[in-house]
Protein backbone atom coordinates (compact mmCIF):
# COMPACT_ATOMS: atom_id res chain seq x y z
CA UNK A 1 0.00 0.00 0.00
CA UNK A 2 2.73 2.42 1.03
CA UNK A 3 4.91 1.33 -1.85
CA UNK A 4 2.10 1.93 -4.32
CA UNK A 5 1.46 5.34 -2.80
CA UNK A 6 5.16 6.16 -3.00
CA UNK A 7 5.49 5.31 -6.67
CA UNK A 8 2.21 6.98 -7.62
CA UNK A 9 3.22 10.17 -5.83
CA UNK A 10 6.77 10.00 -7.22
CA UNK A 11 5.62 9.65 -10.83
CA UNK A 12 3.04 12.37 -10.33
CA UNK A 13 5.59 14.71 -8.72
CA UNK A 14 8.07 14.37 -11.57
CA UNK A 15 5.33 14.40 -14.20
CA UNK A 16 3.80 17.62 -12.90
CA UNK A 17 7.29 19.06 -12.55
CA UNK A 18 7.99 18.37 -16.20
CA UNK A 19 4.57 19.72 -17.14
CA UNK A 20 5.56 23.10 -15.68
CA UNK A 21 7.90 23.65 -18.61
CA UNK A 22 5.70 21.96 -21.20
CA UNK A 23 2.32 23.70 -20.92
CA UNK A 24 1.59 27.00 -22.60
CA UNK A 25 -0.62 28.67 -20.07
CA UNK A 26 1.12 30.33 -17.13
CA UNK A 27 -1.80 29.53 -14.85
CA UNK A 28 -1.48 25.86 -15.72
CA UNK A 29 2.29 25.96 -15.25
CA UNK A 30 1.91 27.46 -11.78
CA UNK A 31 -0.63 24.91 -10.72
CA UNK A 32 1.37 22.06 -12.21
CA UNK A 33 4.21 23.19 -9.96
CA UNK A 34 1.79 23.34 -7.03
CA UNK A 35 0.64 19.79 -7.78
CA UNK A 36 4.28 18.67 -7.83
CA UNK A 37 4.80 20.25 -4.40
CA UNK A 38 1.68 18.62 -3.03
CA UNK A 39 2.98 15.23 -4.19
CA UNK A 40 6.33 15.95 -2.51
CA UNK A 41 4.43 16.89 0.66
CA UNK A 42 2.62 13.56 0.39
CA UNK A 43 5.99 11.78 0.18
CA UNK A 44 7.06 13.51 3.39
CA UNK A 45 3.85 12.31 5.05
CA UNK A 46 4.73 8.79 3.90
CA UNK A 47 8.08 9.16 5.64
CA UNK A 48 6.29 9.81 8.92
CA UNK A 49 7.05 13.52 8.85
CA UNK A 50 3.55 14.78 9.56
CA UNK A 51 4.46 18.34 10.49
CA UNK A 52 6.93 19.15 7.69
CA UNK A 53 4.66 17.42 5.18
CA UNK A 54 1.57 19.40 6.09
CA UNK A 55 3.66 22.55 6.40
CA UNK A 56 4.94 22.03 2.85
CA UNK A 57 1.37 21.67 1.60
CA UNK A 58 0.24 24.79 3.48
CA UNK A 59 3.17 26.96 2.46
CA UNK A 60 3.27 25.89 -1.14
CA UNK A 61 -0.42 26.59 -1.73
CA UNK A 62 0.02 30.14 -0.46
CA UNK A 63 3.33 30.61 -2.26
CA UNK A 64 2.07 29.37 -5.61
CA UNK A 65 -1.00 31.60 -5.42
CA UNK A 66 1.25 34.60 -4.85
CA UNK A 67 3.43 33.32 -7.67
CA UNK A 68 0.40 33.13 -9.97
CA UNK A 69 -0.15 36.85 -9.49
CA UNK A 70 3.41 37.63 -10.57
CA UNK A 71 3.32 35.15 -13.42
CA UNK A 72 0.28 36.78 -14.90
CA UNK A 73 1.72 40.22 -14.26
CA UNK A 74 5.05 39.73 -16.00
CA UNK A 75 4.57 37.13 -18.69
CA UNK A 76 3.87 38.38 -22.17
CA UNK A 77 1.32 35.70 -22.87
CA UNK A 78 -0.03 34.41 -19.57
CA UNK A 79 -3.03 32.62 -21.05
CA UNK A 80 -1.03 30.75 -23.68
CA UNK A 81 -3.26 32.13 -26.42
CA UNK A 82 -0.41 32.74 -28.84
CA UNK A 83 2.01 29.87 -28.33
CA UNK A 84 5.57 31.07 -28.58
CA UNK A 85 8.91 29.79 -27.48
CA UNK A 86 10.35 31.32 -24.35
CA UNK A 87 13.39 29.12 -24.00
CA UNK A 88 17.05 29.49 -24.81
CA UNK A 89 19.79 26.89 -25.01
CA UNK A 90 17.25 24.09 -24.87
CA UNK A 91 19.58 21.32 -26.04
CA UNK A 92 22.39 22.31 -23.73
CA UNK A 93 20.03 22.60 -20.79
CA UNK A 94 18.56 19.18 -21.54
CA UNK A 95 22.01 17.65 -21.80
CA UNK A 96 23.21 19.23 -18.57
CA UNK A 97 20.05 18.20 -16.71
CA UNK A 98 20.29 14.65 -18.01
CA UNK A 99 23.99 14.51 -17.14
CA UNK A 100 23.35 15.77 -13.62
CA UNK A 101 20.58 13.24 -13.14
CA UNK A 102 22.79 10.41 -14.41
CA UNK A 103 25.62 11.45 -12.10
CA UNK A 104 23.31 11.76 -9.11
CA UNK A 105 21.64 8.45 -9.88
CA UNK A 106 24.97 6.69 -10.20
CA UNK A 107 26.07 8.17 -6.91
CA UNK A 108 22.81 7.15 -5.26
CA UNK A 109 22.99 3.57 -6.47
CA UNK A 110 26.71 3.05 -5.90
CA UNK A 111 27.19 4.75 -2.54
CA UNK A 112 27.11 2.37 0.41
CA UNK A 113 24.60 4.24 2.53
CA UNK A 114 24.97 3.95 6.30
CA UNK A 115 22.53 1.83 8.21
CA UNK A 116 19.74 3.35 10.15
CA UNK A 117 20.73 4.66 13.54
CA UNK A 118 18.18 5.21 16.24
CA UNK A 119 14.41 5.16 15.96
CA UNK A 120 12.01 7.97 15.11
CA UNK A 121 10.77 9.80 18.21
CA UNK A 122 7.15 9.33 19.18
CA UNK A 123 6.31 12.84 18.05
CA UNK A 124 8.77 14.08 15.39
CA UNK A 125 7.22 17.55 15.41
CA UNK A 126 7.95 17.87 19.12
CA UNK A 127 11.55 16.70 18.55
CA UNK A 128 11.92 19.31 15.81
CA UNK A 129 10.63 22.02 18.10
CA UNK A 130 13.00 21.02 20.87
CA UNK A 131 15.90 20.95 18.41
CA UNK A 132 15.34 24.42 16.97
CA UNK A 133 14.69 25.88 20.40
CA UNK A 134 17.67 24.04 21.93
CA UNK A 135 20.87 22.81 20.28
CA UNK A 136 19.86 24.06 16.81
CA UNK A 137 18.93 27.52 18.01
CA UNK A 138 21.47 29.32 15.75
CA UNK A 139 19.72 27.89 12.68
CA UNK A 140 16.45 29.40 13.82
CA UNK A 141 18.06 32.72 14.63
CA UNK A 142 19.80 32.94 11.27
CA UNK A 143 16.54 32.04 9.53
CA UNK A 144 14.75 34.75 11.48
CA UNK A 145 17.29 37.41 10.59
CA UNK A 146 17.32 36.26 6.97
CA UNK A 147 13.53 36.52 6.79
CA UNK A 148 13.58 40.02 8.26
CA UNK A 149 16.35 41.12 5.90
CA UNK A 150 14.48 39.70 2.91
CA UNK A 151 11.26 41.43 3.94
CA UNK A 152 12.95 44.79 4.16
CA UNK A 153 15.07 44.33 1.04
CA UNK A 154 12.19 43.11 -1.11
CA UNK A 155 9.89 45.92 -0.01
CA UNK A 156 12.61 48.49 -0.74
CA UNK A 157 13.28 46.92 -4.13
CA UNK A 158 9.68 46.51 -5.16
CA UNK A 159 8.17 49.77 -4.05
CA UNK A 160 7.92 52.41 -6.73
CA UNK A 161 8.33 55.26 -4.31
CA UNK A 162 11.87 54.44 -3.38
CA UNK A 163 13.17 54.22 0.14
CA UNK A 164 11.47 57.27 1.56
CA UNK A 165 7.87 56.36 0.92
CA UNK A 166 5.17 58.80 0.00
CA UNK A 167 1.91 60.24 1.13
CA UNK A 168 -0.99 57.79 1.26
CA UNK B 1 -1.90 9.18 16.17
CA UNK B 2 -4.69 8.94 18.74
CA UNK B 3 -7.18 6.22 19.53
CA UNK B 4 -8.89 4.12 16.88
CA UNK B 5 -11.58 5.77 14.82
CA UNK B 6 -15.10 4.46 15.31
CA UNK B 7 -16.57 3.18 12.06
CA UNK B 8 -19.76 5.17 12.46
CA UNK B 9 -17.79 8.42 12.43
CA UNK B 10 -16.55 7.76 8.90
CA UNK B 11 -20.12 7.33 7.69
CA UNK B 12 -21.47 10.13 9.82
CA UNK B 13 -19.04 12.86 8.76
CA UNK B 14 -20.41 13.50 5.23
CA UNK B 15 -23.96 13.32 6.59
CA UNK B 16 -23.22 15.77 9.39
CA UNK B 17 -21.47 18.11 6.99
CA UNK B 18 -24.39 17.94 4.54
CA UNK B 19 -26.79 18.61 7.41
CA UNK B 20 -24.77 21.62 8.50
CA UNK B 21 -24.71 22.98 4.94
CA UNK B 22 -28.46 22.56 4.48
CA UNK B 23 -29.35 24.08 7.81
CA UNK B 24 -26.96 26.99 7.25
CA UNK B 25 -28.55 27.64 3.86
CA UNK B 26 -32.03 27.42 5.37
CA UNK B 27 -31.05 29.78 8.18
CA UNK B 28 -29.59 32.23 5.71
CA UNK B 29 -32.85 32.18 3.78
CA UNK B 30 -34.84 32.78 6.97
CA UNK B 31 -32.65 35.73 7.98
CA UNK B 32 -33.30 37.24 4.54
CA UNK B 33 -36.30 39.51 4.41
CA UNK B 34 -39.22 37.48 3.07
CA UNK B 35 -37.23 34.27 2.71
CA UNK B 36 -38.53 30.80 3.52
CA UNK B 37 -36.39 27.91 4.80
CA UNK B 38 -37.17 25.73 1.78
CA UNK B 39 -35.92 28.30 -0.72
CA UNK B 40 -32.30 27.08 -0.88
CA UNK B 41 -33.47 23.51 -1.43
CA UNK B 42 -35.62 24.59 -4.36
CA UNK B 43 -32.74 26.65 -5.72
CA UNK B 44 -30.42 23.66 -5.38
CA UNK B 45 -32.74 21.40 -7.36
CA UNK B 46 -33.10 24.09 -9.98
CA UNK B 47 -29.34 24.38 -10.32
CA UNK B 48 -28.99 20.61 -10.60
CA UNK B 49 -31.28 20.60 -13.62
CA UNK B 50 -29.96 23.81 -15.16
CA UNK B 51 -27.78 23.57 -18.22
CA UNK B 52 -24.11 24.45 -17.86
CA UNK B 53 -23.01 27.68 -19.44
CA UNK B 54 -19.68 28.09 -21.17
CA UNK B 55 -17.66 31.13 -21.94
CA UNK B 56 -15.41 31.35 -24.98
CA UNK B 57 -11.80 30.58 -24.22
CA UNK B 58 -12.58 29.23 -20.78
CA UNK B 59 -9.93 27.01 -19.21
CA UNK B 60 -12.38 24.30 -18.21
CA UNK B 61 -9.76 22.10 -16.54
CA UNK B 62 -8.68 24.82 -14.15
CA UNK B 63 -12.21 26.04 -13.54
CA UNK B 64 -13.49 22.57 -12.66
CA UNK B 65 -10.47 22.00 -10.43
CA UNK B 66 -11.28 25.24 -8.63
CA UNK B 67 -14.97 24.48 -8.15
CA UNK B 68 -14.46 20.89 -7.02
CA UNK B 69 -11.56 21.62 -4.69
CA UNK B 70 -13.73 23.95 -2.59
CA UNK B 71 -16.07 21.32 -1.04
CA UNK B 72 -13.30 18.71 -1.10
CA UNK B 73 -11.01 20.94 0.96
CA UNK B 74 -13.81 21.62 3.44
CA UNK B 75 -14.40 17.89 3.79
CA UNK B 76 -10.69 17.14 4.26
CA UNK B 77 -10.47 19.86 6.87
CA UNK B 78 -13.47 18.38 8.67
CA UNK B 79 -11.74 15.00 8.92
CA UNK B 80 -9.41 16.12 11.72
CA UNK B 81 -12.12 17.87 13.77
CA UNK B 82 -13.28 15.65 16.62
CA UNK B 83 -17.00 15.08 16.51
CA UNK B 84 -17.40 14.16 20.12
CA UNK B 85 -14.54 11.97 21.28
CA UNK B 86 -12.42 11.23 18.20
CA UNK B 87 -12.03 12.69 14.73
CA UNK B 88 -12.27 10.55 11.60
CA UNK B 89 -8.56 11.03 10.98
CA UNK B 90 -6.72 11.49 14.27
CA UNK B 91 -3.66 13.57 13.51
CA UNK B 92 -0.91 14.89 15.72
CA UNK B 93 -0.80 18.03 13.56
CA UNK B 94 -4.55 18.56 13.18
CA UNK B 95 -4.35 22.33 13.62
CA UNK B 96 -1.85 22.70 10.77
CA UNK B 97 -3.83 20.31 8.59
CA UNK B 98 -7.01 22.32 9.14
CA UNK B 99 -5.10 25.48 8.26
CA UNK B 100 -3.62 23.95 5.10
CA UNK B 101 -6.98 22.72 3.87
CA UNK B 102 -8.65 26.04 4.46
CA UNK B 103 -5.93 27.78 2.44
CA UNK B 104 -7.00 25.61 -0.51
CA UNK B 105 -9.89 28.08 -0.83
CA UNK B 106 -7.37 30.61 -2.15
CA UNK B 107 -6.56 28.29 -5.01
CA UNK B 108 -10.22 27.40 -5.54
CA UNK B 109 -11.36 30.98 -5.89
CA UNK B 110 -8.48 32.12 -8.02
CA UNK B 111 -8.80 29.09 -10.33
CA UNK B 112 -12.54 29.55 -10.68
CA UNK B 113 -12.06 33.24 -11.41
CA UNK B 114 -9.24 32.65 -13.87
CA UNK B 115 -10.76 29.65 -15.62
CA UNK B 116 -13.93 31.44 -16.66
CA UNK B 117 -11.99 33.82 -18.95
CA UNK B 118 -14.21 36.67 -17.89
CA UNK B 119 -13.27 39.98 -16.30
CA UNK B 120 -15.43 40.13 -13.18
CA UNK B 121 -14.68 36.62 -11.90
CA UNK B 122 -10.97 37.32 -12.36
CA UNK B 123 -11.26 40.52 -10.34
CA UNK B 124 -13.05 38.54 -7.65
CA UNK B 125 -10.28 35.96 -7.64
CA UNK B 126 -7.61 38.59 -7.18
CA UNK B 127 -9.65 40.23 -4.46
CA UNK B 128 -9.74 36.99 -2.55
CA UNK B 129 -5.99 36.61 -2.78
CA UNK B 130 -5.56 40.07 -1.26
CA UNK B 131 -8.13 39.26 1.39
CA UNK B 132 -6.34 35.97 2.04
CA UNK B 133 -3.03 37.71 2.62
CA UNK B 134 -4.85 40.01 5.04
CA UNK B 135 -6.71 37.46 7.11
CA UNK B 136 -4.26 34.58 7.04
CA UNK B 137 -1.57 35.89 9.39
CA UNK B 138 -3.88 36.95 12.24
CA UNK B 139 -5.76 33.69 11.69
CA UNK B 140 -2.58 31.63 11.99
CA UNK B 141 -1.56 33.50 15.11
CA UNK B 142 -4.98 32.82 16.65
CA UNK B 143 -4.63 29.10 15.86
CA UNK B 144 -1.09 29.00 17.23
CA UNK B 145 -2.22 30.75 20.41
CA UNK B 146 -4.73 27.99 21.13
CA UNK B 147 -2.15 25.32 20.28
CA UNK B 148 0.41 27.06 22.48
CA UNK B 149 -1.89 27.06 25.49
CA UNK B 150 -2.62 23.36 24.99
CA UNK B 151 0.98 22.45 24.16
CA UNK B 152 -0.18 20.37 21.22
CA UNK B 153 -1.17 20.68 17.56
CA UNK B 154 -3.69 17.86 17.97
CA UNK B 155 -7.23 19.26 17.98
CA UNK B 156 -8.34 16.56 20.41
CA UNK B 157 -5.56 17.50 22.84
CA UNK B 158 -6.42 21.19 22.44
CA UNK B 159 -10.01 20.41 23.40
CA UNK B 160 -8.87 18.26 26.32
CA UNK B 161 -6.68 21.08 27.62
CA UNK B 162 -9.78 23.19 28.28
CA UNK B 163 -11.12 21.10 31.16
CA UNK B 164 -11.08 24.00 33.59
CA UNK B 165 -11.63 27.07 31.49
CA UNK B 166 -12.56 27.54 27.85
CA UNK B 167 -9.91 29.22 25.72
CA UNK B 168 -12.59 31.57 24.41
CA UNK B 169 -12.86 33.01 27.92
CA UNK B 170 -9.24 33.73 28.66
CA UNK B 171 -8.03 34.48 25.13
CA UNK B 172 -10.91 36.57 23.78
CA UNK B 173 -8.77 38.40 21.20
CA UNK B 174 -7.70 35.16 19.55
CA UNK B 175 -11.30 33.91 19.55
CA UNK B 176 -12.63 37.14 18.04
CA UNK B 177 -9.92 37.11 15.35
CA UNK B 178 -10.72 33.48 14.63
CA UNK B 179 -14.41 34.27 14.12
CA UNK B 180 -13.51 37.14 11.80
CA UNK B 181 -11.19 34.95 9.77
CA UNK B 182 -13.86 32.26 9.64
CA UNK B 183 -16.01 34.80 7.81
CA UNK B 184 -13.06 35.76 5.63
CA UNK B 185 -12.06 32.22 4.64
CA UNK B 186 -15.64 31.44 3.61
CA UNK B 187 -15.88 34.89 1.92
CA UNK B 188 -19.13 35.32 3.77
CA UNK B 189 -21.09 38.44 4.70
CA UNK B 190 -18.85 41.43 5.47
CA UNK B 191 -15.89 39.54 4.00
CA UNK B 192 -17.75 38.75 0.80
CA UNK B 193 -15.91 41.31 -1.30
CA UNK B 194 -14.73 38.73 -3.87
CA UNK B 195 -18.41 38.01 -4.57
CA UNK B 196 -19.63 41.56 -4.14
CA UNK B 197 -22.34 43.25 -6.14
CA UNK B 198 -20.02 45.83 -7.67
CA UNK B 199 -18.45 43.08 -9.77
CA UNK B 200 -21.84 41.48 -10.55
CA UNK B 201 -21.33 38.57 -8.18
CA UNK B 202 -17.59 38.16 -8.75
CA UNK B 203 -15.97 34.75 -8.82
CA UNK B 204 -18.98 32.50 -9.54
CA UNK B 205 -20.45 34.89 -12.10
CA UNK B 206 -20.02 32.54 -15.07
CA UNK B 207 -20.85 29.37 -13.19
CA UNK B 208 -24.18 27.75 -13.91
CA UNK B 209 -25.93 24.51 -13.10
CA UNK B 210 -24.20 21.88 -10.96
CA UNK B 211 -20.95 23.89 -10.95
CA UNK B 212 -22.68 26.77 -9.26
CA UNK B 213 -24.40 24.48 -6.78
CA UNK B 214 -21.08 22.86 -5.88
CA UNK B 215 -19.39 26.23 -5.46
CA UNK B 216 -21.97 27.60 -3.05
CA UNK B 217 -22.27 24.31 -1.19
CA UNK B 218 -18.49 24.39 -0.82
CA UNK B 219 -18.62 27.90 0.57
CA UNK B 220 -21.21 26.94 3.19
CA UNK B 221 -19.18 23.81 3.96
CA UNK B 222 -16.14 25.98 4.64
CA UNK B 223 -18.19 28.22 6.92
CA UNK B 224 -19.61 25.20 8.75
CA UNK B 225 -16.19 23.58 9.12
CA UNK B 226 -14.71 26.82 10.43
CA UNK B 227 -17.53 26.97 12.99
CA UNK B 228 -16.99 23.31 13.89
CA UNK B 229 -13.25 23.82 14.35
CA UNK B 230 -13.92 26.69 16.77
CA UNK B 231 -15.46 24.15 19.15
CA UNK B 232 -12.31 22.13 19.94
CA UNK B 233 -10.09 25.18 19.53
CA UNK B 234 -11.85 27.64 21.83
CA UNK B 235 -15.06 26.19 23.27
CA UNK B 236 -13.91 23.12 25.15
CA UNK B 237 -14.74 20.50 22.51
CA UNK B 238 -17.43 17.98 23.41
CA UNK B 239 -17.22 18.57 27.14
CA UNK B 240 -20.48 19.41 28.88
CA UNK B 241 -23.01 18.07 31.37
CA UNK B 242 -25.79 15.52 30.68
CA UNK B 243 -25.50 15.25 26.91
CA UNK B 244 -22.99 12.95 25.13
CA UNK B 245 -19.87 14.51 23.61
CA UNK B 246 -21.07 14.46 20.00
CA UNK B 247 -24.28 16.25 20.96
CA UNK B 248 -22.37 18.98 22.76
CA UNK B 249 -20.07 19.33 19.75
CA UNK B 250 -23.08 19.86 17.51
CA UNK B 251 -24.78 22.28 19.91
CA UNK B 252 -21.64 24.37 20.19
CA UNK B 253 -21.06 24.25 16.43
CA UNK B 254 -24.52 25.69 15.88
CA UNK B 255 -23.92 28.27 18.58
CA UNK B 256 -21.02 29.55 16.46
CA UNK B 257 -22.56 28.92 13.04
CA UNK B 258 -25.87 30.71 13.60
CA UNK B 259 -24.33 34.12 14.44
CA UNK B 260 -21.92 33.73 11.53
CA UNK B 261 -24.83 33.14 9.16
CA UNK B 262 -26.88 35.89 10.76
CA UNK B 263 -24.16 38.50 10.31
CA UNK B 264 -24.43 38.30 6.54
CA UNK B 265 -27.66 40.27 6.25
CA UNK B 266 -26.74 42.74 8.99
CA UNK B 267 -23.25 44.03 8.16
CA UNK B 268 -22.17 45.70 4.91
CA UNK B 269 -19.35 44.30 2.81
CA UNK B 270 -15.87 45.51 3.75
CA UNK B 271 -13.51 46.45 0.94
CA UNK B 272 -10.56 44.09 1.07
CA UNK B 273 -7.90 46.83 0.92
CA UNK B 274 -9.41 48.48 4.00
CA UNK B 275 -9.58 45.14 5.72
CA UNK B 276 -5.94 44.59 4.75
CA UNK B 277 -4.93 47.82 6.47
CA UNK B 278 -6.82 46.93 9.65
CA UNK B 279 -5.53 43.37 9.59
CA UNK B 280 -1.88 44.37 9.37
CA UNK B 281 -1.91 47.36 11.66
CA UNK B 282 -4.40 46.25 14.32
CA UNK B 283 -5.14 42.52 14.17
CA UNK B 284 -1.59 41.22 13.83
CA UNK B 285 -0.21 43.24 16.77
CA UNK B 286 -3.30 42.35 18.82
CA UNK B 287 -2.91 38.62 18.17
CA UNK B 288 0.82 38.82 18.87
CA UNK B 289 0.10 40.50 22.22
CA UNK B 290 -2.50 37.84 22.95
CA UNK B 291 0.08 35.16 22.17
CA UNK B 292 2.58 36.86 24.46
CA UNK B 293 0.07 36.89 27.33
CA UNK B 294 -0.83 33.25 26.76
CA UNK B 295 2.84 32.33 26.51
CA UNK B 296 3.55 34.00 29.85
CA UNK B 297 0.61 32.18 31.47
CA UNK B 298 1.78 28.85 30.04
CA UNK B 299 5.34 29.42 31.24
CA UNK B 300 4.17 30.08 34.78
CA UNK C 1 10.38 1.98 -0.55
CA UNK C 2 14.01 2.54 0.27
CA UNK C 3 16.46 5.37 0.68
CA UNK C 4 17.63 4.88 -2.90
CA UNK C 5 14.10 5.19 -4.30
CA UNK C 6 13.49 8.44 -2.43
CA UNK C 7 16.85 9.84 -3.47
CA UNK C 8 16.19 8.92 -7.10
CA UNK C 9 12.92 10.83 -6.90
CA UNK C 10 14.77 13.78 -5.39
CA UNK C 11 17.40 13.62 -8.15
CA UNK C 12 14.71 13.50 -10.82
CA UNK C 13 12.96 16.56 -9.38
CA UNK C 14 16.29 18.34 -9.10
CA UNK C 15 17.20 17.55 -12.72
CA UNK C 16 13.83 18.68 -14.07
CA UNK C 17 14.16 21.89 -12.11
CA UNK C 18 17.69 22.38 -13.36
CA UNK C 19 16.51 22.00 -16.94
CA UNK C 20 13.87 24.65 -16.34
CA UNK C 21 16.23 27.03 -14.60
CA UNK C 22 18.76 26.76 -17.44
CA UNK C 23 16.42 26.87 -20.40
CA UNK C 24 13.71 29.37 -19.48
CA UNK C 25 14.05 32.95 -20.61
CA UNK C 26 11.49 34.47 -18.33
CA UNK C 27 12.78 35.18 -14.85
CA UNK C 28 9.52 33.96 -13.34
CA UNK C 29 9.78 30.60 -15.09
CA UNK C 30 13.42 30.40 -14.07
CA UNK C 31 12.37 30.77 -10.46
CA UNK C 32 9.88 27.97 -10.86
CA UNK C 33 12.81 25.81 -11.94
CA UNK C 34 14.73 26.84 -8.81
CA UNK C 35 11.71 26.01 -6.64
CA UNK C 36 11.51 22.59 -8.23
CA UNK C 37 15.18 21.99 -7.43
CA UNK C 38 14.60 22.89 -3.79
CA UNK C 39 11.60 20.58 -3.88
CA UNK C 40 14.01 17.76 -4.63
CA UNK C 41 16.13 18.81 -1.66
CA UNK C 42 13.03 18.64 0.56
CA UNK C 43 12.38 15.04 -0.43
CA UNK C 44 16.05 14.11 0.00
CA UNK C 45 16.22 15.70 3.46
CA UNK C 46 13.09 13.87 4.55
CA UNK C 47 14.43 10.58 3.22
CA UNK C 48 17.78 11.03 4.99
CA UNK C 49 15.99 11.76 8.23
CA UNK C 50 13.84 8.66 7.96
CA UNK C 51 16.38 6.16 6.67
CA UNK C 52 19.67 7.30 8.15
CA UNK C 53 19.25 9.11 11.44
CA UNK C 54 15.64 9.35 12.63
CA UNK C 55 16.83 9.73 16.19
CA UNK C 56 18.42 13.11 15.53
CA UNK C 57 16.42 16.11 14.38
CA UNK C 58 19.01 17.31 11.84
CA UNK C 59 17.07 16.11 8.80
CA UNK C 60 13.97 17.92 9.95
CA UNK C 61 15.92 21.10 10.63
CA UNK C 62 17.31 20.89 7.10
CA UNK C 63 13.74 20.57 5.82
CA UNK C 64 12.77 23.69 7.72
CA UNK C 65 15.74 25.58 6.30
CA UNK C 66 14.89 24.45 2.76
CA UNK C 67 11.31 25.64 3.17
CA UNK C 68 12.52 28.99 4.45
CA UNK C 69 14.96 29.30 1.56
CA UNK C 70 12.13 28.64 -0.87
CA UNK C 71 9.99 31.41 0.53
CA UNK C 72 12.89 33.85 0.70
CA UNK C 73 14.05 33.01 -2.81
CA UNK C 74 10.60 33.76 -4.14
CA UNK C 75 10.19 37.01 -2.24
CA UNK C 76 13.62 38.31 -3.20
CA UNK C 77 13.26 37.10 -6.79
CA UNK C 78 9.96 38.81 -7.36
CA UNK C 79 11.22 42.00 -5.76
CA UNK C 80 14.15 42.01 -8.20
CA UNK C 81 11.87 41.31 -11.15
CA UNK C 82 9.58 44.11 -10.05
CA UNK C 83 12.49 46.54 -9.71
CA UNK C 84 13.87 45.43 -13.07
CA UNK C 85 10.50 45.81 -14.72
CA UNK C 86 9.93 49.24 -13.25
CA UNK C 87 13.35 50.38 -14.42
CA UNK C 88 13.23 49.10 -18.00
CA UNK C 89 10.15 46.96 -18.71
CA UNK C 90 12.19 43.80 -18.98
CA UNK C 91 11.38 40.36 -17.65
CA UNK C 92 13.77 37.99 -19.39
CA UNK C 93 17.24 36.97 -18.34
CA UNK C 94 18.70 37.70 -21.77
CA UNK C 95 17.85 41.39 -21.41
CA UNK C 96 19.46 41.67 -18.00
CA UNK C 97 23.01 40.71 -18.78
CA UNK C 98 24.75 43.88 -17.62
CA UNK C 99 27.18 41.99 -15.44
CA UNK C 100 28.23 39.65 -18.23
CA UNK C 101 32.02 39.55 -18.21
Amino acid sequence: MQVVAFWALAVAAVGFGAAVFAVNSMARATFALLASFLCAGGELLLLGLAYPGVLTILMMIMEMLVMAVFMIMYMMDPGGLMPMSMVHGRRGALAIAAGVFAALAAGIVLTPWPHRQGAPPRDPAFALGEAVMGPKMPVMMVAGVAILATMIASVVLATGRGRYGGAE
Amino acid sequence: MGEATPVWAVVALPLVLAGLICSAAALDAVFCAGGRPADPLREGVRLLLQQRRRTRGADLLLMRAGVISLPVAAFLAAMVIPLGAAPVLPSSVGVVWFNAMEVVAWASLWLTGWGADSAFPLIGGYRFLAQGLAYELPHMFALITAALAAGSLDLGAVAAAQEGLWFAVWMPVAFAVYLLSALAMAFWGPMGHPLAGDVAGGVPLELAGPDRLLFFAGRLALLAVAAAAAVPLFLGGGAGPWLPAWAWSLVKTYAVLVPLVWVRQRVPVVRMDRFMQVAWTVLIPATLLQMLVVGLVVLD
Amino acid sequence: MSLQAFLLLAAALFAVGLYGALSQQSVVMLMMGLELMINGILVAAGAFWHYVAPGAADGQVLLLVALTVMALEMAAGFAVVTALYRAREVDTTDDAGDLKG
